[in-house]
């Protein structure tokens, strides 16, 4: 199946591509009609839903989601995965924001090139398990993730980096606005954007899809599956750590559950809920990112439409099921599609 | 060199390296402290670990047979939600346990219909079901938390079977462990699992209903978590929503430890017994010394990635590719696909 959805397709068969590409452009509007009608449906029952400051704060909310989601979709689209996330993220956030406590005046951009060395090294460490040792992405991810909380544990002990060691510059990151856009929206929303056009554009990018579509095929191609699999580890790694800092500046108390107990499956269910195929070679970045405000907006309107905050996991639960299995739909009709457009004559 | 012939030797390797594992985390637990083998340590070991030990039999044969099951820990969150739930509103135990039993046969069945049917991969589908089934257990408890049970129930988690130093969770680990041993490995349904792992479809073709297996392993696994979930909540005499969150990791874990392959064809219920051993064994001794208790996992995940590596090096520092089969490339998928 993996083949038929293989974006690249083949560039002689221009027919077959153009309907490829059409149904890429119809999975990001699907999830992007969801999240509107979603929208449209919650404003209709309550109007404060789609106030200025509401927006505002589900944008804000999703950002750190849609971040790491990024980086997260690169290693899914080859073939692989990363649950250790989460706990980059919460190590990042505390060694991060505690440097404003040990040093006295130190830069804000300092202290995001800490939380990004801090994630590149680890993401480095995943990478060259995954490629140079060639074993299963999940077990040393897995590993690494219990490792990495314990590491944690063990730093943070039973302190916590408390809002007033915090500069007041720092803390206001998620409340700057631009023409009524959170700064840190618009920020992620590049970030997110230049990805996108790195995976599309380069060759390095283009060959993670191949990878992912096909990582034998990939390797007889002369693709240097391990380095490009290496990069795409080292930079999730990266962005969980970028997340951590911004998580630090969103909660400003960071202890060991800073992200939380299943952040990484959220993240993971974020980038599926947006067309990223967890087997790798299909989706993109900017649709990971709609998943993650999807999932996030999805939060937001339960407490405002005055449900129970309890009813958010079964609910995002029961849409990533309805994603997933939409997905395979159209995998499906596609695959036949193109068969019968095989079977033409391929016009 | 034919892999044929060295199969059983490798089969023996990874056991017997397993085995000294164990008695190496024994001899730790044995200088660092002089309660580690008292009786009354030895039941809070089988104590501590018993429901994720439980949990991990139904996994092994899921992973065996290519899937994977993460929703474990959510279906014991819900069956443990469902049974202070009932409690508090005075059905009988009875009645209770018929209604979780039926709720774990449900949840099993919606992941193996949708894996199976649907051609779904099962780590999205059961990431699905894991949020699904926690927010079951979130909707049906809420904010509440439900302690009253009985003594006679909750002596589940302060004596143990027949006075001995076994707990409950132990003695059923024990029964289970070896009904699904003799299954897997001498029953025509346990050779059809490991086919299917192996080759799915070389194994359709040979006339094994691999969609009707694997449906219902993960019907077996949604009834023994769910009994887990009842075990987890007795034990702790208390139901809140949040009993068993994160469990499944630990699970896919001592699974992984055990020496199954998560390509899945590979593996046995003697490996995950001596997993499970190495896996309590280790978090208990660590406990009892000054190590912090949270920071166990750093250990665990460390045997995780030895367990991972050792086949590997082994095979090749001496060009012995084959002789310890065990786990694929890295780019492989990390999980069977849905497709079969």
């Amino acid at each position: 199946m993996a083949p038929a959805r293989e974006p690249s397709g083949a560039p002689a068969d221009a027919g077959s591509r153009r309907l490829t590409e059409r149904v890429f452009r119809v999975r990001e509007t699907g999830i992007i009609a969801v999240l509107a009608l979603f929208v449209l449906v919650t404003a209709l029952i309550q109007p404060r839903f789609v106030s200025s400051s509401n927006i505002q704060f589900i944008l804000v909310n999703a950002s750190v989601y849609a971040l790491v989601a990024l980086g997260e979709t690169m290693v899914i689209l080859t073939r692989n995965v990363d649950l250790s996330v989460q706990s980059v993220l919460a190590l990042s956030a505390y060694l991060s924001a505690g440097m404003f406590g040990h040093v006295h005046g130190i830069p804000i951009p300092v202290v995001f090139l800490i939380g990004l060395g801090i994630g590149l090294a680890f993401g480095a460490a995943n990478g060259i398990m995954v490629a140079l040792g060639r074993v299963p992405s999940l077990v040393v991810t897995l590993a690494t993730l219990y490792i990495i909380q314990g590491i944690d544990i063990l730093v943070v002990g039973g302190n916590e980096v408390v809002a007033s060691s915090l500069p007041s510059a720092f803390v206001a990151i998620p409340t700057v606005t631009v023409l009524d856009i959170p700064w840190l929206a618009i920020a992620v929303a590049v970030v997110i954007g230049a990805g996108a056009y790195y995976l599309r554009t380069f060759r390095s990018g283009r060959e993670m899809y191949a990878i992912g579509s096909n990582p034998d095929g990939a390797r007889l191609a002369g693709i240097p599956v391990a380095r490009r699999v290496f990069t795409a580890f080292t930079l999730c790694g990266g962005i969980a750590g970028l997340g951590g800092v911004l998580w630090a500046a969103q909660y400003q108390t960071i202890n060991t559950s800073a992200g939380g107990t299943n952040f990484s499956l959220i993240v993971i269910a974020s980038a599926v809920v947006g067309g990223v195929a967890i087997f790798g070679g299909s989706g993109s970045v900017i649709g990971a990112g709609i998943g993650a405000l999807l999932l996030g907006t999805i939060n937001v309107a339960l407490d405002v439409l005055g449900i129970s905050d309890f009813w958010d996991q079964a609910i995002a639960g029961f849409l990533l099921l309805l994603a997933i299995a939409i997905d395979r739909g159209i995998s499906v009709r596609l695959a036949a599609a193109l068969r019968k457009r095989g079977a033409d004559g391929g016009t | 060199m034919e892999p044929e012939h060295r199969a059983p030797l490798a089969w023996l390797r990874w056991e017997t390296g397993l085995v000294l594992v164990v008695i190496a985390i024994g001899v730790l637990g044995v200088s660092t402290s002089s309660e580690f083998l008292t009786g009354n340590n030895i039941f809070n070991l089988g104590l501590q670990s018993g429901e994720i030990a439980i949990m991990a039999l139904p996994m092994t044969l899921i992973v065996i047979s290519g899937e994977i099951d993460l929703s474990v820990a959510s279906i014991m969150g819900m069956s443990s939600a469902l049974l202070g739930y009932l409690w508090h509103r005075h059905w009988s135990m009875l009645a209770i346990f018929a209604v979780i039993l039926v709720v774990g046969v449900l949840a099993g069945a919606i992941n193996g219909l949708l894996i199976t049917r649907l051609r779904l991969p099962s780590l999205a589908v059961t990431i699905g079901t894991l949020g699904l089934y926690r927010g079951v257990a979130d909707i049906v408890l809420g904010p509440n938390t439900v302690s009253n049970f009985p003594g006679s129930y909750a002596n589940v988690g302060v004596s143990g079977v027949f006075n001995t130093n076994l707990s409950y969770s132990g003695a059923i680990f024990i029964v289970l462990a070896v009904i699904f041993g003799v299954v897997i490995h001498f029953t025509p349904v346990g050779r059809s699992i490991y086919a299917m792992g192996a080759s799915p479809e070389a194994a359709t073709f040979a006339g094994i209903r691999v969609k009707r297996i694997k449906t219902m392993l993960f019907i077996v696994s949604g009834v023994v978590c769910s009994l887990a979930g009842v075990l987890l909540t007795f034990r702790l005499s208390t139901s809140v929503n949040t009993n068993g969150l994160g469990l499944e990791l630990d699970v896919v874990a001592v699974v992984l430890l055990g020496g199954v392959s998560i390509f899945g064809g590979k593996g046995t219920i003697v490996g995950v017994v001596l997993g499970v051993l190495a896996f309590a064994g280790l978090q208990n001794a660590l406990l009892l010394t000054n190590f912090n208790q949270e920071a166990a996992s750093i250990p665990v995940g460390g045997l995780l990635l030895v367990s991972v590596f050792v086949p590997i090096m082994a095979a090749r520092a001496g060009r012995l590719r084959g002789v310890i089969p065990r786990r694929g490339a890295g780019t492989a998928s990390p999980i069977g696909s849905g497709d079969e």
